[in-house]
């Protein structure tokens, strides 16, 4: 076993037998024979080898751990393609109370009126922003609802009898895409994108033939520009009977200005988790509802939630609807991500319609104000935008020319960003930008956090010219510097020796 | 209208100057004229925090939760105690609010705590390697087909009979997709039964306990895949793992499970996790996110994500899934809760459960017009036969504050008679004994009605 | 091997392969340049023994941390020897391509095609 500082204990080194936490409540039935109710050929043989540890100790341990993570509420996060927003409390809140919190996911629809309407109302909003007009809660990720988009088409077309073999995917595509896109069981076919960071029409009309079942798009796209040739490209794809998804990772630029149903998607997804605010959780939990167009809607997955008006002036009942006869069927088990439900939903009805809008015309200033500060003299000739546009809520620059100049890397200028306390953008994706760096800076994000950070590039770009060494062996102040990845890959230790 | 926004109006024309245009407008002015909304959307206007507060409130109020009746609700998720130091801890900053651990350096605490949750899950399941979790556990049995497929390159799963029939139906839908067949292996007298087994057979899927809480003879099963070159994939509940044989010791391939009841909230179903583990042989098959040791430049221990080459953002349509989320709070939540247990902690809960659910067994089969369903070792949860509607008796029983199980004739046509009952550590004796007295009364009372109009 | 170089008795295809022909068995590997290209590869994923491979096809892969590349074929043939040795070492391959670095030795289905690779000069003369 590798040795470690005491700050670097896993919870295993801080076992010692006979410690512990957990006192069990009070056996108050008559004891029988553990033979007797278990016979011992199926039991185990030894208890696994939990961590024995008093509760003072465990709460020190996680706490020392916490203080060796980065966090949204304590620095500037401005990763591309994520929507690293403020999360608010008062969702913690709402989401803790018993009545959402301890309700049984098969509780009795009838006992259930007030989970069942908050979908309701939440679907009904989701479908409103998206310009779709029907909504599934079920997909628990974006790469879920992605599949589950997948998926709604191939039902979609065998369902008119049309056995289709492909799908269209931009050369920019989150990686999401093309792995969703085999796992339903079809082939990928990428489209290029063109000189100013649109599709290319002209190979996308090359591509759309009649054996494509689906174009899955970004809009704003991966580069953070709007796709301008949207509606040329809606025309090609509808005109070979195919249909238009819609990855909604980047729906925060545009929420209250224009609608994906308006530019003929056929199925969205959200990302709760970035545009409605469910706090990232170092990597989940978040949820991936989907809206689709009416064509769509008998294939949705089961059950749906449905209201059914009352009668003789009762109000309107809630309801799961499992009688669908053309649904896909169920992505995952009960009724989604109920908790990410609540919060997504208390943060609309806290902006409501003006103040949603707000975000995004919000998103779109902050980015094109740190664009700017970072076209500047000092920055602009190391990290030039890709795209000489204005952008939506995140923007693309290039490091090569800073490779070539300063001798670092897009990867060390990431790392010595960390000694400055703010976390690094998205880097090396997308993957058609060399060395690039794609920043979303969020609405919630101050005019002086953007200053500062601007102030910090060009001042680690000052930095390189002198020295480039010190960039290429950042970071110096976080808990540990930089690790070995290959080691990590070639002799995978994945869980702790005992 | 509640605001996260610091931008003012002076502030944001300042910002204008210096992007070069005019208006907020003018940054939207590449979106076609004719695709512009040009109207608000049509929601309700926003709230203060308190009115929203009360909004949530209200709604919470309108529903009928564990806490507000004694609840024998189980099929899958359950209402088990979250200890308060789990709150405590998952509720940090530092826990809750980053992203997916790109940048390790600044990330240790979420990655050694993903290394701990793995070690734990690989200790119940008796597999060396887990991943970092998944969305939950119906579709993690889905995502376990994937491995199996492209394992074998086989093109059958035979499932059994007695898998969450919410994880049979996700993995219908997924399978689809993916090009697989499905067929089903019966239950005789509650347990899986296994016809022989060709080599188009990609991998069987089993539960333990299965659906109906019956403790399942999962060795031989495996074997007989093994025979065949077939895959074992057994989805489990991970509370009964602390007595039962490891899936692991019984040669399964690839154990799954629904994380929920390791210090999970029941959240209406979700968010969970799902546990994954593998053999060693399929380390490079698993999906999803998973940490792993190595040392920093100067020789410290630290933890990355590795084995990244299998994953969607680098291998693209070849990946072995698309998932890129792990339900890294929740997976959290469960390493710290079975931390809280302990090594013998947790095998003192399953033995309580264990006990109080023989205690249930044996009152429920004593009551007048209740049998049990079948006569096998169960654990948490127990199916019985009901000498009367099962809806009609559940809503009698609500009448009284009881919550009494789950009817499974929503899902096995063949047992419309039968109740499934859930016993966590909150159930006391004396809620069991008022279960007991509750199903005596409404299946008398049913009876009687049922006498009455015959 | 930090300095690139491609030695006289070897041929290559034009994927980055190199292959070392002794009669009617060949050895294969990648080319420095590839290796190079790849960054510190950390997995080989060893293919089958007696496994038919077709010239300008995909028999294998190797792996980097962040990237996955197929290793093509040179030439076509049954595969009779597999470098085990790289299941524990895979740095191997960047530490010496063309000696312990061995991928695979075949015996060939058609040693004529050896006539389509090229030599060492013409190689580089791909990568100006």
């Amino acid at each position: 076993m590798m040795r470690a500082s005491d700050d670097r204990l896993t919870i295993y080194e801080r076992s010692r037998p006979g410690r512990r936490a957990f006192v069990a409540p009070l056996l108050d039935v008559p004891e029988r024979a553990l033979d007797e109710l278990l016979p011992p050929e199926l039991r185990r043989s030894e208890a696994p080898r939990l961590p024995e540890v008093a509760e003072p100790e465990i709460v020190r341990h996680y706490n020392r751990l916490s203080r060796r993570n980065f966090d949204l509420d304590t620095g500037f996060y401005p990763l591309g393609s994520c929507t690293m927003k403020y999360n608010p409390k008062l969702h913690e809140r709402v989401a803790g109370l018993p009545g959402h919190a301890r309700l049984h996911p098969l509780q009795d629809p009838s006992r259930a009126q007030g989970a069942l309407e908050l979908m309701w109302k939440l679907q009904q909003s989701l479908g409103e922003i998206a310009g779709l007009p029907h909504v599934s809660l079920q997909p628990s990720a974006g790469s879920h609802g992605e599949l589950a988009g997948v998926l709604l088409t191939r039902a979609y077309h065998e369902d008119h009898g049309d056995r289709r073999t492909k799908v269209l995917t931009p050369d920019n595509a989150h990686g999401t895409n093309p792995a969703t896109v085999t796992m339903a069981g079809y082939e990928v076919v990428k489209v290029g994108t063109d000189e100013r960071g649109n599709v290319d029409l002209d190979d996308l009309r090359a591509k759309a033939t009649e054996d494509v079942a689906c174009l899955m798009l970004t809009n704003p796209s991966t580069v953070g520009l709007f796709e301008q040739g949207i509606e040329e490209i809606e025309r090609i794809v509808h005109g070979v009977g195919a249909t238009l998804y819609y990855d909604g990772a980047n729906l925060n630029a545009i929420m209250g200005i224009c609608r994906p149903g308006d530019m003929g998607f056929d199925i969205v997804h959200f990302n709760l988790h970035k545009s409605f605010t469910q706090p990232h959780g170092g990597g989940g939990p978040g949820a991936g509802p989907i809206a689709v167009a009416e064509r769509i809607e008998p294939y949705l997955p089961r059950p749906q939630v449905i209201v059914r008006e009352g009668t003789n002036g009762s109000g309107p009942r809630y309801d799961l609807d499992y009688d669908r006869p053309k649904s896909i069927g169920r992505l995952r088990g009960f009724q989604g991500n109920y908790g990410v439900f609540v919060r997504s939903y208390a943060y609309i009805r806290s902006l409501g319609a003006a103040g949603l809008r707000e975000v995004s015309e919000v998103a779109v200033l902050n980015a094109n104000y740190l664009l700017a500060r970072l076209q500047r003299e000092g920055v602009a000739e190391y990290l030039p935008a890709a795209y000489d546009r204005i952008c939506k809520h995140e923007f693309v620059l290039s490091g090569t020319p800073m490779k070539r100049a300063l001798g670092i890397k897009t990867l060390d200028l990431a790392k010595r960003l960390l000694d400055f306390g703010v976390h690094p953008p998205t880097v090396y994706f997308p993957l058609i930008v060399d060395e690039a760096l794609l920043i979303e800076p969020t609405e919630t994000e101050t005019k002086e956090t953007l200053d500062r950070f601007a102030d910090i590039v060009a001042e680690i770009l000052r930095e390189a010219a002198e020295d480039p060494e010190l960039a290429r062996n950042a970071p110096y102040a976080t808990p540990v510097r930089r690790l070995d990845e290959a080691q990590a890959a070639r002799h995978p230790v994945v869980r702790q020796a005992m | 209208m509640t605001s996260y926004i610091s931008a003012t109006e002076a502030e944001r024309r300042e910002m204008l100057a210096a992007i070069g245009v005019g208006s907020i407008d003018d940054l939207f002015a590449d979106i076609p004229a004719q695709l512009r909304l040009g109207r608000a959307l049509a929601l309700d206007a926003g709230l203060s925090e308190q009115e929203v507060y009360d909004e949530l409130r209200a709604l919470a109020a309108r529903n009928v939760s564990a806490e507000d009746e004694v609840s024998f609700l189980g099929a899958g998720m359950y209402d088990s105690y979250v200890p308060a130091l789990v709150d405590s801890i998952i509720s940090r900053s530092e826990f809750l609010t980053p992203y997916t651990p790109y940048q390790p350096e600044i990330s240790q605490g979420g990655l050694q705590a993903m290394f701990e949750y793995q070690t734990a899950i690989s200790e119940l399941t008796g597999l060396p390697v887990s991943n970092a979790s998944v969305y939950e556990g119906p579709s993690a049995v889905a995502a376990a087909g994937y491995v199996a497929k492209l394992e074998n390159g086989r093109r059958r799963f035979i499932v059994a009979r007695g898998v969450h029939p919410h994880a049979r139906e996700t993995l219908a839908t997924l399978a689809k997709g993916y090009g697989m067949e499905t067929e089903e292996a019966p239950l005789r007298d509650g347990r899986t039964e296994l016809a022989p087994l060709d080599d188009s057979v990609s991998a069987i899927i089993l539960q333990q306990p299965n659906f109906l809480g019956v403790v399942e003879d999962v060795a031989p099963l495996a074997a007989a895949a093994r025979e065949a070159g077939a895959l074992t994939i057994c989805s489990c509940d991970p509370i009964p793992l602390a007595l039962l044989k490891p899936p692991g010791e019984c040669g399964v391939d690839v154990a799954v499970g629904e994380g929920q009841t390791l210090g999970n909230r029941l959240d209406f179903g979700g968010p969970s996790f799902g546990f994954f583990a593998v053999t060693q042989s399929l380390l490079r098959r698993i999906p999803g996110r998973i940490a792993g040791e190595t040392t920093d430049v100067e020789g410290r221990r630290g933890f990355v994500l590795t084995l990244q080459t299998r994953e969607q953002h680098i291998r693209r349509e070849r990946a072995t899934s698309n998932i890129c989320t792990s339900q890294a709070l929740n997976a959290l939540a469960g390493v710290i809760y079975l931390s809280w247990l302990g090594r013998r902690g947790l095998v003192e809960l399953a033995e309580l459960m264990l006990q109080r659910t023989a205690y249930a067994r044996e009152r429920l089969a004593a009551v007048e017009g209740v049998e049990l369903l079948v006569d096998q070792p169960v654990v948490r949860e127990f199916a019985v036969r009901l000498g009367a509607p099962v809806e009609s008796v559940i809503a009698r029983c609500r009448e009284e504050g009881i919550n009494p199980g789950y009817p499974l004739g929503r899902d096995y046509p063949e047992l419309d008679d039968c109740l499934l009952v859930a016993i966590t550590e909150r159930r006391t004796r004396a809620d069991i004994d008022r279960l007991a007295d509750a199903l005596a009364a409404a299946v008398a009372t049913e009876r009687e009605r049922l006498a009455v109009r015959a | 091997m930090a300095e690139a170089s491609y030695p006289d008795d070897l041929l290559y295809h034009s994927e980055h392969d190199w292959a070392r022909v002794d009669g009617d068995t060949a050895t294969f590997g990648i080319t420095w340049y590839a290796q190079d290209a790849l960054g510190e590869v950390v997995f080989f994923e060893a293919p089958k023994l007696g496994a038919q491979i077709v010239k300008d096809e995909s028999y294998t892969e190797v792996e980097s941390v962040k990237a996955v590349s197929d290793v093509i074929a040179p030439l076509s043939g049954e595969i009779i020897e597999v470098n085990t040795a790289l299941g524990d070492q895979p740095e191997t391959i960047n530490e010496d391509p063309y000696g312990e670095g061995w991928l695979i030795k075949v015996k060939l289905a058609d040693p004529s095609e050896a006539e389509s690779l090229m030599d060492a000069a013409a190689y580089q003369a791909t990568l100006a």
